[in-house]
């Protein structure tokens, strides 16, 4: 199935192992079009892994990733980018010696002027560039350098780098670690902003006020396996859930 | 500043450089400018892969070699003009860039400069054990007398030199400027974030050490001529390999400016050394300065003097606004 009626991703049965770690166990998850999704599990249960294998950073042994109805497991890293996933990293890893516009100017070049029938002017780049700049908050650090920039601005430029590739889905990983209460309501803000775009996002954290205000689904992976999936207030009160995060 | 400006810059500079040697007559000028524009194109074809990407390649004396050897065969095979014997090195040595990115661009770091380094070796003991070409023992290759409408031949080799310097200087200058630049530069500050980014980085690493490895080659071919005799340690030498790391080093990586600026200070000190002090001692004055700016100004000389610039630091964004 592919096209607009079928899930944008569709992960089935993904298997990952390190060496004898098993870090992801026959995983299945569906995401549509336009959904706010949540991925929380303790650490090391395989969420990273998992974004890992959807973005093509790392190859996934067993199972299917299905993206707008397309088979991708054979894409590297930029194809599946160019394809309509974008992501942006636990730990800011910006293009230093770039400016902050010149950081988004890279995936336009690359991603959107790569896809057939899209060749943006100079013009029209710039305009681009300055749209994110202004939807995130620093049309003002256009001309300085990442190095210039605070923690919550350094994440700021990963969100508008990942939405410069002009994303289908955008995966968020833990996009909010570090900041105080004041910068995690920007950065929910600013990810429901981009959701109303019309970009369908996961979003990976452990800062559970911001995961229940963002997302309208909740997947909890525990141990490289899914141990709940469904509406966030049902999923919290999940037996299974609650052992995971408190203990017996 | 445009292309066509930035060029016809480069070749009126380039003229006045013909002439006014030509106008002082002396041929041992000739021979010195000749190594300093050499290793003009050897610093920006290093700076090509080192500078714009950060991989850093230690078999750069391969490359010049491979350029060398083409040469030497095509003497004994069927002799053709340099110029044509220039654009066959450097199809070889791009060759040999493209296999090199194939077999060792996964690597990255130290393990990448060491693979590039045992491709030297490599190369070196097959030119060694190739008796077509010399061997071991070398071959001679005795240049014209004169050639036509320059007359003197050294004076030939050394227009020829200046031309593929300007070539190698504007080729860099493009590519900074270029969607080719940024990628590369994405690629030198972060490779996993440029692959997410959409960089196909793969693609654009054996770009780089396609033409890095081809302008070598052209940088190495005329040298036969100039040299009349050439042996694999010559050919392979250490200082080939130092020189084109230390140059951009000093001068400053990641930029056309940088080599430039470190193959003109530092050929023409080595120059000045070689025939004041000694030729062995000039390859240690590249040491000390090379090992003096890793330490004091890392960014070199370009980086020294951005530092004392501000407009400088902001010039990134205008400079790079046209790429296509």
């Amino acid at each position: 199935m592919s096209g607009m009626s079928g899930p944008l991703l569709e992960v089935a049965d993904l298997g990952k192992r390190f060496g004898g770690f098993v870090a992801l166990d026959g995983i299945d998850l569906s995401v549509r079009r336009g959904e706010r999704l949540g991925l929380i599990g303790p650490n090391g249960s395989g969420k990273s892994t998992l974004v890992n294998c959807i973005c093509g950073t790392l190859a996934n042994e067993s199972g299917t990733v299905r993206f707008d109805g397309k088979l991708i497991d054979r894409l590297k890293t930029h194809e599946r980018t160019r394809a309509g996933i974008a992501r942006s990293f636990q730990l800011p890893r910006p293009f230093a010696s770039l400016t902050v516009a010149e950081n988004l100017l890279v995936p336009l070049l690359y991603t959107v002027n790569a896809r057939g029938g899209t060749n943006l002017s100079v013009a029209e780049r710039d305009a681009r560039c300055t749209d994110l700049l202004q939807l995130v908050g620093l049309a003002n650090k256009a001309g300085h350098h990442p190095r210039d920039l605070t923690q919550v601005e350094m994440r700021k430029l990963e969100l508008a780098r990942a939405m410069a590739t002009e994303p289908q889905l955008l995966i968020a990983d833990e996009s909010m670690a570090g900041l105080s209460q004041v910068e995690v309501a920007e950065i929910v803000a600013l990810l429901i902003r981009l959701n109303e775009r019309g970009v369908t996002i996961i979003l990976i954290e452990h800062i559970m006020r911001a995961v229940m205000q963002f997302s309208q689904r909740l997947v909890v992976l525990v141990s490289g396996a899914k141990i709940a999936d469904g509406a966030p207030d049902e999923v919290i009160r999940d037996p299974q859930v609650e052992r995971a995060y408190i203990g017996q | 500043m445009g292309f066509r400006v930035f060029l016809l810059i480069c070749v009126v500079l380039a003229a006045g450089v013909f002439g006014m040697a030509r106008f002082i007559g002396n041929d041992y000028a000739f021979f010195a400018g000749y190594v300093v524009l050499q290793f003009i194109v050897m610093a920006q074809a290093w700076n090509i892969l080192g500078g714009y990407t950060g991989y850093v390649n230690f078999g750069s004396a391969a490359f010049f070699a491979l350029g060398a050897y083409t040469a030497v065969f095509f003497h004994k095979f069927h002799p053709l003009p340099i110029p044509l014997l220039m654009g066959l090195g450097g199809v070889v040595s791009g060759l040999a860039g493209l296999g090199m990115g194939y077999l060792a661009l996964r690597l990255r770091g130290a393990f990448f400069a060491i693979a590039t380094l045992a491709l030297a070796v490599v190369l070196q003991t097959l030119v060694v054990n190739w008796n077509y070409v010399g061997g071991s023992r070398g071959a001679y290759v005795i240049r014209p007398e004169s050639a036509w409408l320059i007359g003197n031949y050294v004076h030939y080799l050394f227009l020829l030199m200046l031309a593929l310097a300007v070539l190698a200087i504007v080729t860099a200058r493009t590519i900074e400027r270029s969607r080719l630049g940024y990628g590369f530069a994405a690629i030198r500050d972060d490779e996993l974030a440029a692959e997410a980014a959409g960089v196909p980085t793969l693609r654009l690493k054996l770009i780089a050490t396609t033409l890095s490895g081809a302008f070598m080659g052209m940088a190495g071919a005329p040298f036969p001529y100039y040299i009349g005799y050439v042996q694999p340690t010559a050919a392979f030498g250490l200082d080939y390999a130092v020189n084109a790391i230390a140059m951009p080093m000093i001068g400053g990586t990641g930029t056309w400016i940088g080599p430039l600026v470190g193959a003109i200070l530092v050929a023409s000190l080595q120059q000045w050394a070689t025939v004041t002090i000694s030729s062995e001692l000039s390859l240690l004055v590249v040491g000390f300065l090379l090992v003096g700016f890793v330490i004091v100004a890392p960014g070199g000389i370009v980086g020294l003097v951005g530092r004392y610039l501000p407009a400088s630091r902001g010039g990134r964004k205008s400079k790079r606004a046209d790429a296509p």
